[in-house]
């Protein structure tokens, strides 16, 4: 071998063991400092600021900021964080930096809205948030949408919410429903069959999945809790009328209450238990239910999300 | 054209291509390709915009490094290798070679962007799986992306003419930061009064206007450019980078090259 290709063959292999070298000892170097992350950081807070610095270029830095807000939610939400303080400031950067970038407005809303783990439990920034969308996009009917959600979910606001939808109904194009919405706002605000209607809604016009396995999960968590509801109150009324509780479903059933053994939305059947409450057999898949939970159950950290149908 | 120009832009054109300039192609390949795969599965809903940012601000920031960094050398390393006293030996005015100068290092540019266009609406064929109508605006943020390296060029050129290559540099890329925000400049000038007015909106008015040139987050949002606004950006590029030549050759003509 001539001495040209030793120094070659030599120096690559140096070249290569350098470089996993020092891939493993920055492994390590992460490993020691695992607090140092960029995460929790704003280096530039200011919108405007950051507006001015990307010399023009507010497209590209308008999606990293929004990537970087996605990752955010989603590793806060995997840990089943309680606290989310760089959501909203992240959020706020992405839409001054491009305020016709809608997905950052119809995403962030809901990640901003939900009580902890689900979200930052910030409907009030949700809302703000909505709005500034609406002033700079006023003909997309869906930020009114999301706005009037907000006010019905998260707020219990049932008149911003009429109005939400109201002012969203008037936008060329809009989604018929907005109309349907606001006008039984007044008539059914605040019952599950308004919310049923809303969710559904949101599974029916949204293309993304995760929403859809989202608005399914919820509509699967109100089917459950009318089961539970009307099936407690078929088991009170057997006690009124028998002076105990049923021991099981075909005791109703035998009494003509009830036709079969009831079943939760995935297909398992209910458990009654000797109280005469109605509990599911796997409340983990139902994130979300408000009834049909076994005493003392703790729900999961981060909520079980099902892929939607 | 005359011959000699062509002959002088098609020499600086070669000589791009051996300093191996093009080679920023693949790096843009590779950016393009990494985006168009990765950004669907770290982000939501925004790979065409992603592509399209992306591509449009690459196609532009690689042209603008690209223009400073070659144009500062036009004529100074001429001038270092001696090569400019044999061409001036021969029947080529001073005018001839800058002008020549500025439309070999165009060309270059041209290209280096045509091939990148390519890229760009490769990858939004990828992540779209089909173009559309409104896809076509890309071209136009595109023209208007060349227009920027036309006055980037001919700024770089002029400052090359009687400047050192780093200060020439520094020179011009001032000049890109500070037309950037050419907008925001004359915006501040109208709030003075008296002298200061007239001074703050001469300079306003003098550096180049690069911000209305970037189109990239409107065309990437699909929205419509008017026609006016093409014909407008058209005509000012031309002029800008046409007085920007004539400076040019003014200084360079009196140069003294002894």
């Amino acid at each position: 071998m001539t001495s040209s290709r030793w120094v070659t063959v030599l120096f690559s292999a140096f070249l290569a063991i350098s470089l996993i070298a020092s891939v493993l000892l920055q492994r390590g170097v992460d490993h020691l400092r695992t607090g140092a992350t960029l995460e929790e950081v704003l280096y530039i807070s200011s919108p405007q600021a950051l507006k001015r610095l990307s010399l023009g270029y507010d497209g590209l830095l308008a999606d990293i900021y929004w990537t970087r807000a996605v990752q955010y939610y989603g590793n806060k939400h995997h840990e089943g964080a309680r606290r989310f303080d760089l959501l909203a400031p992240l959020l706020e950067i992405t839409t001054a930096l491009d305020p016709q970038l809608l997905v950052a407005y119809e995403y962030g809303a809901n990640f901003l809205a939900p009580q902890p783990p689900n979200g930052a439990g910030m409907p009030e920034r949700a809302i703000a948030l909505e709005e500034f969308g609406i002033r700079n996009n006023p003909n997309a009917w869906q930020l009114y949408y999301n706005a009037g959600f907000i006010h019905y979910m998260e707020l219990k606001d049932y008149a911003g919410a009429a109005k939400a939808f109201a002012r969203g109904a008037q936008v060329p194009n809009a989604h018929p429903f907005l109309a349907i919405l606001a006008g039984k706002m007044a008539e059914h605000a605040g019952d599950r069959q308004m919310a049923r209607m809303m969710w559904g809604t949101s599974y029916q016009t949204t293309k993304d999945i995760n929403v859809r396995a989202n608005a399914a999960a919820h509509l699967r968590a109100l089917q459950v809790d009318e089961d539970v509801t009307n099936l407690e109150a078929l088991t009170a009324r057997y006690q009124q009328q028998t002076g105990r509780f049923p021991s099981s479903f075909s005791e109703l059933e035998a009494a003509g209450m009830l036709r079969g053994t009831p079943r939760d939305p995935l297909g398992q059947s209910y458990k009654l238990m000797p109280g005469g409450s109605v509990d599911l057999r796997t409340p983990d898949d139902f994130p979300f239910i408000e009834k049909g939970m076994p005493a003392g159950y703790e729900p999961p950290v981060s909520p079980k999300i099902l892929p939607s149908d | 054209m005359n011959s000699r120009i062509a002959h002088i832009a098609s020499n600086t054109f070669r000589e791009a291509v051996r300093d191996r300039v093009l080679y920023n192609l693949i790096v843009f390949a590779l950016l393009m390709s990494a985006a168009a795969v990765v950004v669907g599965q770290i982000s939501i809903d925004i790979e065409r915009l992603v592509v399209i940012n992306l591509g449009l601000t690459a196609v532009s920031l690689f042209g603008m490094v690209i223009a400073i960094f070659i144009g500062i050398g036009l004529v100074s390393k001429e001038i270092e290798k001696r090569t400019l006293y044999t061409v001036l030996s021969r029947p080529v005015r001073r005018w001839e070679f800058i002008v020549g100068k500025f439309f070999g290092l165009a060309g270059t540019l041209a290209v280096n962007t045509f091939f990148m266009a390519i890229g760009v609406f490769v990858a939004l064929l990828y992540v779209s799986h089909r173009f559309q109508k409104q896809d076509g605006w890309v071209l136009v943020a595109l023209y208007f992306i060349i227009l920027q390296f036309l006055i980037i060029t001919a700024l770089t050129l002029f400052f090359s003419s009687f400047s050192s290559p780093l200060l020439s540099a520094v020179f011009a890329f001032s000049l890109f930061v500070i037309g950037s925000f050419a907008e925001d400049l004359r915006g501040f000038a109208s709030m003075t009064q008296g002298t200061t007015r007239w001074l703050a909106t001469g300079a306003a008015y003098l550096v180049p206007n690069f911000s209305a040139l970037n189109i990239i987050t409107s065309v990437a949002h699909s929205q419509p450019v008017s026609g006016q606004l093409v014909l407008y950006n058209s005509a000012y590029a031309l002029v800008y980078t046409a007085m920007a030549i004539c400076g040019a050759v003014l200084v360079f003509e009196r140069r003294n090259l002894k």
